[in-house]
């Protein structure tokens, strides 16, 4: 199926969405990866505010290249998700929606989409310059001194993704493999 | 002597740094070409697609291919015949200079940082060299950016003697397996196998520079890379993971004499964006 998103995204949003969709999301989106996570999950931990609104939103693991003049933002395609494991529960307990990277979830990681409401949805690793180019604004919200790894603010048009991870527990990395691996082999 | 002045060596490095991080070898463009008239899955495809797609784009506009420009790892081969010149500098601070201005230059993401604080070292140094000392007047510059998504999924071993041909072949399909989908699939997989502890990492990092559709001039070894890519694309992990035909373009395999006790074996995997290039001056 295809299906158009713009956030913030609701429950309802997440409740038609099914693994293997192709989803092309609008509206705004933040990027954040390791370092930034360690900081947002600090910030619970202490109960301080956050220094973006993440009800319903989106977070996107990526840490872009820099623009070259005549651009926004340089290639920009998804981080290995699995190293924000750790951090993600806890995001996914203050509202937070979507993930937006590639790669394996933990166990963990998929329960608490499923008891939180929240999905994952893959981006095609390594095609950076294509992905880009669905990125229309980039403001930098937090965590300057991170470089490439700030918190960004994008607003981004059709952009594309893949439902990974949905709200009732099935993984289409595991149900993908099924599919199309050869039964029986010796190794 | 043939003399070759260090600023060739900096000018040559900052250009091998773009050229790599904006155009792919034809070799692997070919290679992704096949795999998207070949997979299974229609995803697969569309992932094929976009991977195709995004070349273009880079490389007609000058943009990295992957945002992750990699870590800078260089493989000199250097002519005992040649001498450099050039004031202060040394061979490998002319690389580095040569890293540090190609990174700037080109908009490159500078990756490589402190292990613990995590503080950027801000110019994507320190690059990783390695040197063989060659026959000849010349000196040839290979640069590889490698991504650490893929890094991160390779792995080293020390088997037992005993494991054999089947305890290599067991490790290599585990280790793709338990990869997944994290290090960009369509992969290439480089096996060493043999040397010692360190050595063995250096021969599948080698290994990952060789053409695609080359094979070891050995013929059990080269038979061992074809049943290996066969097997591992049984696995039906496919393109970005999500089920196909395709998960890995090409396997290679670079093997040497070992210790009577061991049998060191390590798979590096690189993810499709497979980039590198080589230089001789």
């Amino acid at each position: 199926m295809e299906v158009e998103l713009t956030t913030p995204l609701t429950e309802e949003d997440l409740e038609q969405l099914h693994i293997g969709d192709s989803v092309f999301i609008n509206g705004v989106i933040y990027t954040a990866r390791d370092a930034a996570h360690k900081r947002l999950v600090a910030l619970i931990e202490e109960d301080k505010e956050l220094p973006f609104d993440i009800e319903g939103q989106i977070i996107y693991y990526v840490g872009p290249a820099p623009a070259k003049p005549g651009q926004i933002i340089g290639s920009a395609g998804p981080t290995t998700s699995g190293r924000m494991d750790v951090y993600s529960p806890a995001l996914m307990a203050k509202g937070l929606k979507g993930m937006i990277g590639k790669g394996n979830r933990s166990p963990e990681v998929i329960e608490a989409m499923k008891s939180y409401k929240c999905v994952y949805f893959g981006a095609t690793g390594g095609v950076g310059a294509l992905l880009a180019r669905a990125i229309e604004k980039v403001r930098i919200i937090a965590y300057e001194d991170l470089g490439t790894e700030a918190i960004r603010q994008l607003v981004v048009t059709n952009f594309p993704v893949i439902v990974i991870n949905d709200i009732y527990g099935n993984d289409l990395y595991k149900e993908g493999v099924k599919k199309y691996q050869k039964k029986n082999r010796k190794y | 002597m043939r003399q070759i002045h260090y600023s060739e060596v900096i000018e040559v490095v900052a250009q091998l740094c773009q050229e790599t991080n904006f155009s792919l070898p034809e070799d692997v463009l070919n290679s992704l070409r096949k795999a998207r008239s070949e997979e299974k899955s229609p995803l697969g495809r569309i992932v094929l697609a976009q991977i195709l797609e995004n070349a273009r784009i880079a490389a007609e506009e000058k943009v990295p291919i992957c945002q992750d420009c990699g870590t800078a790892i260089v493989f000199l081969e250097l002519g005992e015949e040649l001498e450099l010149t050039g004031g202060n500098l040394n061979l490998y601070a002319a690389i580095e200079e040569g890293v540090r201005r190609g990174y700037k230059e080109g908009y490159l993401r500078k990756s490589i940082c402190h292990p613990f604080t995590r503080k950027n070292t801000g110019d994507n140094t320190p690059a990783m060299i390695y040197t063989d000392i060659v026959p000849g007047n010349k000196l040839k510059i290979i640069f590889c950016p490698k991504g650490g998504g893929s890094e991160n999924m390779s792995a080293i071993k020390m088997l037992s003697p005993s494991e054999g041909i089947e305890g290599v072949k067991k490790f290599v399909i585990e280790t793709v397996k338990s990869a997944g989908a994290n290090p960009c699939p369509p992969i290439v997989v480089g096996v060493g196998i043999g040397g010692t502890f360190e050595r063995v990492a250096l021969l599948a990092k080698k290994a990952l520079l060789r053409p695609f559709g080359s094979q070891n001039t050995d013929t059990e070894l080269a038979a061992l890379e074809d049943e290996l890519l066969e097997e591992i694309n049984y696995l039906g992990i496919g393109p970005a993971g999500l089920g196909g035909s395709t998960t890995a373009l090409s396997v290679h395999i670079e093997m040497q004499p070992c210790h009577i006790a061991s049998l060191p074996v390590a798979i590096n995997i690189n993810c499709h964006a497979a980039r590198h290039k080589e230089v001789t001056i």
